[in-house]
């Protein structure tokens, strides 16, 4: 799976600002954070605007903020407001029965991996991720191991 | 006091029966008695160390259940703990209910010698998932497969 740019400059932005809801931060302090471009994370926290998730705060001292529930809200929900997740197959019309088939086939076992992408992305809260991102930080500092990802070799 | 200090968790007991079938409606489309009279007879009843079955209670009345027990070599799978029922009343949750019994059902199956906890959940049922996600449980090394027959 490769998200879009905007999909994970926003889940960053969502991520920094659900950490601390009564934080005000800059599309600045985001973006150097994580370095990434301020002008294309500005546009993004226009969109998480819009969507009720962040509100802009005007004023000295104003920036973002972030205005949702972090145990209600998914890294799908934020991840969606960007793009549907769907793979894309670029297959030119088959001729004949079988070769439409072959491409039937391949498009269901794409839409299985989407769902399975979309399953587990639909489950993750902000808080939950929030949380193991603590959790991992602390573990590093005491210097524990961290578990092995799953799939990981 | 904290809404959560307020909630006790304990065994089972043939006595709560009744409370556990009305739990278990809220999140099962039906009733299934028989189901659940094995399900007593084997993790009650029994009393078995790799078995357990916890109830949450509050103000004497039972609120929330989880049940789990120790599995080993299915699907060629090490010995491993298997939660495989959990419910918590709507009036209760967000009180952490299911976290108090879940972390106690873990340091039960720790306690029978394994180091894994394992679950599975329908996917439409996001309530559950995100729970165990909060938990710090991700998906595993095994994949269920299915067929229509």
């Amino acid at each position: 799976m490769k998200l879009h740019k905007a999909s994970l400059f926003a889940l960053y932005a969502v991520l920094e600002l659900a950490g601390d809801p009564e934080r005000q931060l800059s599309a600045t302090d985001i973006a150097d954070k994580y370095a990434i471009s301020t002008h294309h994370l500005a546009k993004v926290l226009r969109t998480l605007v819009r969507s009720g998730l962040v509100q802009a705060v005007r004023g000295a001292g104003g920036g973002y903020r972030f205005t949702g529930v972090p145990n209600r809200t998914t890294l799908l929900d934020v991840i969606e407001l960007f793009e549907t997740l769907e793979s894309e197959l670029d297959i030119p019309s088959p001729r004949g029965r079988a070769g439409e088939a072959v491409v039937e086939e391949l498009q269901s076992i794409t839409r299985e991996i989407d769902d399975l992408t979309k399953a587990v992305l639909d489950t993750i809260t902000l808080e939950t991720a929030l949380n193991s991102a603590r959790m991992r930080v602390e573990r590093e500092e005491s210097g524990s191991v961290f578990p092995a990802e799953p799939g990981g070799s | 006091m904290n809404m959560a200090d307020q909630i006790t968790i304990r065994n089972a007991r043939p006595s709560d029966f009744e409370a556990v079938v009305a739990l278990d409606l809220v999140g099962a489309a039906e009733e299934k008695p028989a189901y659940w009279r094995g399900v007593f007879d084997r993790y009650v009843v029994a009393e078995r160390d790799d078995r357990t079955f916890l109830v949450a209670e509050r103000e004497g009345e039972a609120v929330g259940f989880i049940i789990g027990e120790v599995r080993a070599w299915e699907f060629g799978s090490p010995p491993c703990g298997w939660v495989f029922a959990l419910s918590v009343s709507p009036r209760t949750r967000e009180l952490g209910v299911g976290q108090l019994m879940f972390d106690e059902i873990c340091r039960r199956l720790k306690k029978a010698g394994v180091t894994t906890v394992r679950t599975m959940v329908d996917r439409e049922n996001k309530l559950t998932l995100s729970f165990f996600r909060s938990q710090g449980l991700r998906t595993g090394r095994y994949i269920e497969l299915e067929k229509p027959l």
